[in-house]
């Protein structure tokens, strides 16, 4: 099933293409990949998908409708949840404190509903199995600014995954670790994969993206220049190009 | 008996102390820099005082309406504030402060510079309330609004003002409502604001435009800092000792903006969080005490 449709998608800043025309499609239970080399537009991508920009010209529809004139909390809600490529959580709030504000989105909506007490043993409860899931038990009553990368990355996903999404826009999450927290990761990005929710993964690691990613999605200077299975991608000379340059 | 110069200091520090729990919630809870909040407490003083010498409304309809006026023109002047941030914002409210004061001075239809005078204190039981009765009044207000923080920030309210202090474009993603939310900020703090310039009006019985200028919003903004800007108690501690300070010794009083400067810069050098701010010495001390108390009492 067919989960995001992006058509034609183009974003300029001050006359500046990041965007131009991209097109795919992403489905549930699936991680495509987005690659390229650095100023491709993968971030700005994201971006446009959360709502945080509006695109120039083009179409994206979720779930078979636009969500081009939504506001960044309002596509959150419809279910897609994202993580930043410079970790962002809410750095003062302790892992169960982040995990709650995910929580909230379905009160948030209603003032009555939201001027209701947030600690309450089914919600406590919920948050728990949030946490457990994303391997974070033990830093529960923990401020996020003083947990290491690794641990803040899995709190941007639990964060993200609070928000029972169909589809998790990835930015990065293998960027500045280690090789076992990489390869811990990456496991509960599979975990997540397999329970339906759609994938969108931005990686540089080559062997991550090889890896994990059941299609590839390649930009470069805003363009979409390739898509296909990672073997494809592999053996693909317009790719080649581009990331390592033309031979002269 | 209380001697009337204790009331007098006594009620100027409860009011204080309703005034920068207000500005708390907009700048402490949902982190919202405010450099103009006196404007709002002198929307709700110019209110009342109208109101009541010019309509003739008693001070129980006068009072709630100056938060009422207060609160709507909070979130008329919020929606502006919302497209800036940081540095915009701390200039965009002092804007604000800027031309409500000056509203209040140059439109003849105010009193101009001469102000607003004959506001009496409230009528109950048949008579005027005395001085020792506004007091118990104004402090069982201030508990119940301390009440109603609490209840807010253990509600998903609260939840979501944290969420937009620590990263708007990360709460937002998260499915927090920052237009709301922010707005929300404003209208309770401006009206709470206001609330506590009605207060100020009927027991300071004439108000002028200077009581509410910018160097007013500074004063509010140094006890909250002062304090423990986002915490409970922090803003009314703040009201406490710089309400009291000027009043103990007149050199401080003849300083007190040069002192409240001072202490603004120590503070934000050496304890940002205030005084009971949670990495703060006072909270520290108090934990460190208490642990080895209970350790003492264990052995």
């Amino acid at each position: 099933m067919i989960l995001l449709e992006v058509m034609a998608l183009s974003k300029e800043f001050d006359g500046l293409r990041a965007l131009d025309g991209v097109s795919f499609s992403a489905e549930g239970g699936k991680i495509l990949g987005i690659i390229g080399p650095n100023g491709a537009g993968k971030t700005t991508l994201f971006n446009l998908v959360s709502g945080i920009y509006s695109p120039t010209s083009g179409e994206i529809n979720f779930q078979g409708k636009s969500i081009l004139r939504l506001k960044p909390h309002q596509i959150s809600r419809l279910g897609i949840g994202r993580t930043f490529q410079i970790v962002r959580p809410f750095s003062n709030l302790d892992v169960e404190m982040n995990v709650l504000v995910a929580i909230g989105h379905r009160f948030y909506p209603s003032l009555w509903e939201s001027s209701g007490p947030f600690r309450q043993p089914e919600i406590l409860e919920e948050v728990e199995r949030f946490i457990d899931r994303a391997g974070l038990r033990s830093y529960a009553k923990q401020l996020a600014k003083n947990l290491p990368l690794g641990i803040k990355k899995r709190v941007e996903i639990a964060r993200a995954l609070a928000l029972k999404p169909r589809l998790l826009l990835l930015d990065e999450p293998s960027a500045g670790l280690r090789f076992e927290e990489s390869t811990q990761l990456m496991d509960l990005i599979r975990q997540v994969r397999d329970q339906d929710i759609g994938i969108l993964l931005i990686e540089h690691n080559m062997q991550v993206v090889m890896d994990l990613c059941e299609r590839i999605v390649v930009l470069d200077h805003g363009s979409k220049i390739a898509e296909g299975s990672p073997e494809e991608i592999r053996s693909n000379p317009q790719v080649i190009q581009a990331y390592l340059g033309k031979e002269t | 008996m209380i001697s009337g110069y204790l009331i007098t200091i006594l009620i100027t520090i409860v009011i204080y102390a309703i005034l920068a729990h207000s500005l708390n919630i907009i700048t402490g809870r949902a982190g919202q820099i405010s450099l103009g909040h006196a404007a709002f407490f002198g929307i709700g003083a110019y209110t009342a005082a109208m109101l009541y010498t010019k309509a003739g409304f008693p001070f129980w309809m006068d009072v709630p309406l100056a938060a009422l006026v207060a609160g709507i023109v909070g979130a008329i002047l919020g929606i502006p504030c919302l497209r800036v941030r940081d540095d915009f914002l701390a200039i965009t409210t002092m804007g604000i402060n800027f031309v409500v004061e000056a509203i209040f001075l140059y439109a003849p239809f105010f009193g101009g510079a001469m102000g607003i005078g004959g506001i009496n204190l409230p009528n109950w039981l048949g008579r005027e309330m005395t001085k020792p009765e506004y007091f118990v009044l104004i402090l069982v207000v201030l508990v119940l609004l301390l009440l109603l923080d609490r209840k807010l920030d253990r509600s998903w309210i609260g939840l979501a003002w944290a969420s937009i202090r620590e990263d708007e474009q990360a709460a937002a993603t998260m499915g927090v409502d920052i237009v709301r939310f922010k707005v929300l900020a404003f209208i309770l703090g401006s009206a709470i604001a206001g609330l506590a310039g009605g207060f100020y009006a009927h027991f300071l019985t004439f108000i002028m435009p200077q009581n509410f200028g910018f160097g007013q919003s500074i004063v509010i903004l140094c006890m909250v800092v002062f304090g423990g800007i986002g915490t409970r108690w922090g803003p009314i501690l703040g009201a406490i000792i710089l309400g009291v300070l000027p009043e103990i010794s007149r050199p401080i009083m003849e300083y007190r903006t040069l002192i409240y400067g001072v202490l603004l810069l120590a503070m934000m050098r050496f304890q940002p969080g205030g005084l009971l701010g949670s990495e703060s010495i006072l909270p520290k001390f108090f934990n460190e005490r208490l642990v080895s108390r209970r350790a003492r009492s264990d052995s």
